[in-house]
């Protein structure tokens, strides 16, 4: 039964990579433009500019073209850069640990904020510190995340001068001054995300301490912690599971937004350039990359949400 | 029949809501004595205060938002007004509790196992192996088939006549000397109500538990306890033997309620 | 034994929806203010002004330009409502209409109409703007047909799903047997049922629209300069933000609210 459900879950999840690499695809062949010419630059001879195309294999039918794509891509072979002539997997494979550690440290710092706060102002319900959590997260989940970055280099940077405000260190310098100056861009995109994870895990806390197998609990002589942490804590976790998977996809792509904040030269930096200079096999890869990203996290939350819940573990 | 001893005295007890900006008084001046091995029914309708006041037996009114006044004591420990810790040495290992609602009264995501033992877990030092063995016991004690497939499954896998019975064994499991059943049989069919309250009377003959049966249902009551407690709004109006309530009911609302009952169910 | 706690709730509840009313309110006449005057012209520079800071001539100072900041804000905080309104309203109206189909007519039609909207809402909306602005290149109209689209399956998925459930009711099938046309059921029976629902999520999507739309402007793919955006002007902040770290916080409070105002309305909307 559940190796038939997992079985399920992944052909859906691989129909779904199928349908979004040939949605890119499509998108990327009818864009007005055409590339050979867009590479020569408008005064080449219609001559250089067919040559380029043969050699582009620009004139091939395009489901052909499609599958070449979709199997080289498979095979880790991405195409090269029109404007860098290097190959995409390089400058992908270079970026990549930058925006994955940052998107780690990101959500670490959003489970060990978030829960422990949840918790301590569910405890605290209606009292002065509850009141106040419920007011600053109102305020933080309306922080844009690019806000909150510039709001800590003013205050980690300029004023406690606690790192470099622009002052990336590559990790295959120095790799621990590489962590110490993610961990701000990180605190940026956790921030917003954390006091949306705060709400959600209180108000599921506060629902399920008011249902009947709590007091079931309580009637077998469990203490008020026991109660919280060996029964209420699981049940209230499921919603916030699902919660913190998008949370996870989220960060992934919100990182395009707060490397360009924190001046890291990351994924998001290149896509960002080449989107500007319509270096479309540099742009595909990437997006193609963040959306497969996306749909496998999706699916590994699927599956702990499944773990977590039996109720759901058993149907279908 | 010797003297019993009184395990439970319930006195003046009062219960006040503080929750609106009205007080509400739900219970007036409880009294309730309970011996050894008896079984008491708590009648009344629903609002009646007669849950109200099994919870307060059991400790489970432990809010800031209510006023309780005076005495419940438990083998000459005022469970009303002790600490909490105090109480909690009472909760499943002296005072065992079953209640309506068997779907929503387990935890979703816990196994049945892990859940009926959990006071052997809280209250004694046994191992693991000792556990599993008296949860076997207790599950074949109250009469369900397969003890091993069940300890595995989840509470939604099982029906609601399964999962009461698995409430009444995780309650039973420390051998309580009083076992609080709140409607315990109202959320069931009636096939699986009359399978309950016969369970319930031959652990109460083989197990010597004494059990405080809350019902709105009197027949059932009269099937199953020795003295009854008749509660309207708030008020005890009645109490006294079964035969004798039944035969000679003193006030007008236990005469109603009686009436009440289809003729072929008092025989 | 349930203990009843709703007066406080309700009390709680509302004054949420108070909060995001007023707020929305002051924004939206803040905006309208800067619609029919501003202080200064938002693009008029002054050397002499650079960084000026806060005063009574420029209540929010003055930014490398010696442009009125506060002027910049108004007309600024009005693009990106605009922005956000036109997003949300290709969101809705073209969303409306494909989980409409999806939802009325079910089977092999929903099946690829849902495949698909599953496949874009893979996509987070921000990667999915920022490919269709790869494709079709930075602007403002760009940004909003790029946040338009992506905002369009997760609002099928809500009115297929509003659909599903209203297409067998009672009200549905009398209206079939009085000979109304599908499409005459489906917007004008239909729909109008389904509009609560829709109402709260215009209201969320507003949120995201804002807060994808500064996003963008920021990254410098969105208005183009000399136009004043929030995001914009906070992007040039940051530029300066050792000289004139004053400069970034009047923009990003203004959004802050922006974005408070509407998850308090769409909250007390939702909770009502």
């Amino acid at each position: 039964m559940r190796g038939k459900t997992i079985l399920k879950k992944t052909v859906s999840t691989i129909i779904t990579l199928l349908v979004v690499s040939f949605l890119v695809f499509l998108s990327f062949s009818v864009i007005p433009g055409d590339p050979a010419v867009s590479q020569l630059g408008t005064n080449a001879t219609p001559e250089r500019v067919e040559a380029l195309r043969e050699e582009m294999g620009l004139n091939r039918p395009f489901f052909l073209r499609f599958g070449e794509w979709l199997l080289s891509f498979a095979g880790g072979d991405m195409g090269i850069s029109y404007s860098y002539k290097i190959p995409v997997k390089e400058m992908i494979l270079d970026k990549l640990p930058i925006t994955f550690t940052m998107t780690v440290m990101a959500f670490i710092l959003v489970v060990i904020i978030s829960v422990p706060v949840g918790i301590y102002a569910a405890k605290h319900q209606g009292g002065r510190t509850d009141r106040a959590v419920i007011t600053i997260n109102q305020v933080f989940m309306a922080v844009p995340p690019f806000f909150a970055g510039i709001l800590i280099t003013v205050l980690f940077g300029v004023v406690l001068k606690l790192f470099t405000p622009g002052g990336y260190v590559s990790y295959t310098k120095n790799f621990w001054g590489f962590v110490g100056y993610l961990f701000f861009p990180a605190l940026a995109i956790a921030l917003p995300k954390a006091a949306m994870t705060v709400k959600l895990l209180r108000s599921s806390l506060l629902e399920q301490a008011e249902l009947d197998y709590t007091r079931t609990a309580y009637s077998r002589g469990n203490t008020t912690r026991d109660v919280l942490y060996r029964h209420v804590l699981q049940n209230a976790m499921i919603p916030v599971i699902t919660f913190l998977g998008m949370a996870l996809a989220d960060i992934f792509t919100g990182s395009i937004i707060i490397e360009q904040v924190f001046n890291i030269p990351g994924l998001g930096r290149i896509l960002l350039t080449s989107i500007s200079n319509r270096d479309y096999p540099v742009v595909m890869a990437i997006i193609v990359c963040l959306a497969f990203a996306v749909i496998v996290i999706n699916l590994l939350v699927d599956v702990i949400y499944r773990f977590a819940d039996p109720r759901i573990r058993n149907e279908d | 029949m010797e003297e019993k001893e009184i395990i439970l005295k319930v006195q003046d007890l009062n219960i006040e809501f503080h929750d609106h900006l009205i007080p509400e008084t739900v219970v007036y001046d409880f009294n309730l004595t309970l011996k050894a091995g008896e079984i008491v029914g708590l009648v009344g309708e629903s609002g009646s205060g007669k849950s109200m006041s099994a919870l307060a037996v059991a400790g489970l009114l432990r809010r800031h938002d209510m006023k309780k006044t005076g005495q419940i004591l438990f083998d000459g420990v005022d469970l009303l007004n002790c600490d909490r810790k105090v109480l909690r040495k009472f909760q499943g290992k002296e005072i065992g509790m079953v209640f309506q609602e068997p779907m929503t009264s387990l935890n979703p995501v816990k196994k049945i196992g892990w859940q009926v033992e959990e006071s052997l877990r809280i209250h004694t030092q046994l191992n693991k192996e000792e556990r599993y063995r008296r949860v076997i016991e207790a599950l074949e004690n109250v009469e369900l088939q397969d003890p091993e497939r069940i300890v595995r499954q989840y509470p939604h896998e099982l029906s609601g006549g399964m999962r009461q019975r698995v409430m009444i064994a995780a309650a039973m499991i420390c051998k309580p000397r009083l076992l609080i059943a709140d409607e315990p049989t109202t959320a069931l069919d009636v096939t699986i109500q009359a399978q309950i309250v016969k369970l319930l009377k031959r652990l109460n003959r083989e197990e010597g538990t004494a059990v405080l049966f809350i019902s709105h249902d009197l027949s059932l009551v009269k099937r199953l306890c020795s003295r009854i407690l008749v509660m309207k709004s708030g008020y005890v109006v009645e109490s006294g033997e079964t035969q004798q309530i039944f035969y000679h009911p003193g006030d007008a609302y236990t005469k109603k309620l009686i009436e009440a009952i289809p003729a072929y169910e008092k025989r | 034994m349930k203990i009843k706690r709703e007066p406080m709730k309700r009390i709680s509840k509302n004054s949420n929806f108070i909060a995001g009313a007023v707020l929305t309110g002051l924004i939206l006449l803040f905006i309208i203010i800067g619609c029919i005057h501003t202080p200064y012209d938002p693009e008029a520079m002054d050397g002499a002004g650079r960084f000026a800071g806060i005063s009574w001539r420029h209540p929010m100072g003055c930014d490398n330009f010696g442009r009125d900041i506060l002027s910049r804000v108004m007309t600024g905080a009005g693009t990106t409502l605009g922005v956000a309104f036109a997003t949300v309203a290709i969101g809705a109206f073209f969303g409306v209409i494909w989980g409409a189909f999806a939802g009325y007519y079910g089977g092999l039609l929903d099946e690829i109409f849902m495949r698909a909207a599953d496949a874009m809402l893979a996509f987070p909306s921000i990667l999915l703007a920022l490919m269709i602005i790869g494709l079709f290149g930075p602007g403002k109209y760009n940004v909003i047909l790029a946040l338009g689209i992506a905002f369009v399956p997760s609002f099928a998925r809500i009115v297929r799903s509003e659909f599903i459930r209203c297409k067998n009711m009672d009200y549905v099938r009398s209206a079939r047997l009085m000979g109304a046309g599908n499409l005459r059921i489906m917007f004008v029976h239909i729909l109008p049922n389904a509009f609560p629902v829709i109402l709260s999520s215009v209201l969320i999507g507003f949120n995201n629209a804002v807060l994808a739309e500064a996003g963008m402007n920021y990254l410098g793919i969105g208005v183009m300069p000399p136009d004043a955006s929030l995001g914009r002007m906070l992007s040039e902040a940051q530029t300066y933000i050792f000289s004139a770290p004053g400069y970034a916080i009047f923009p990003g409070i203004v959004l802050i609210l922006m974005i408070l105002g509407f998850s308090l309305l769409g909250e007390g909307v939702r909770d009502n």
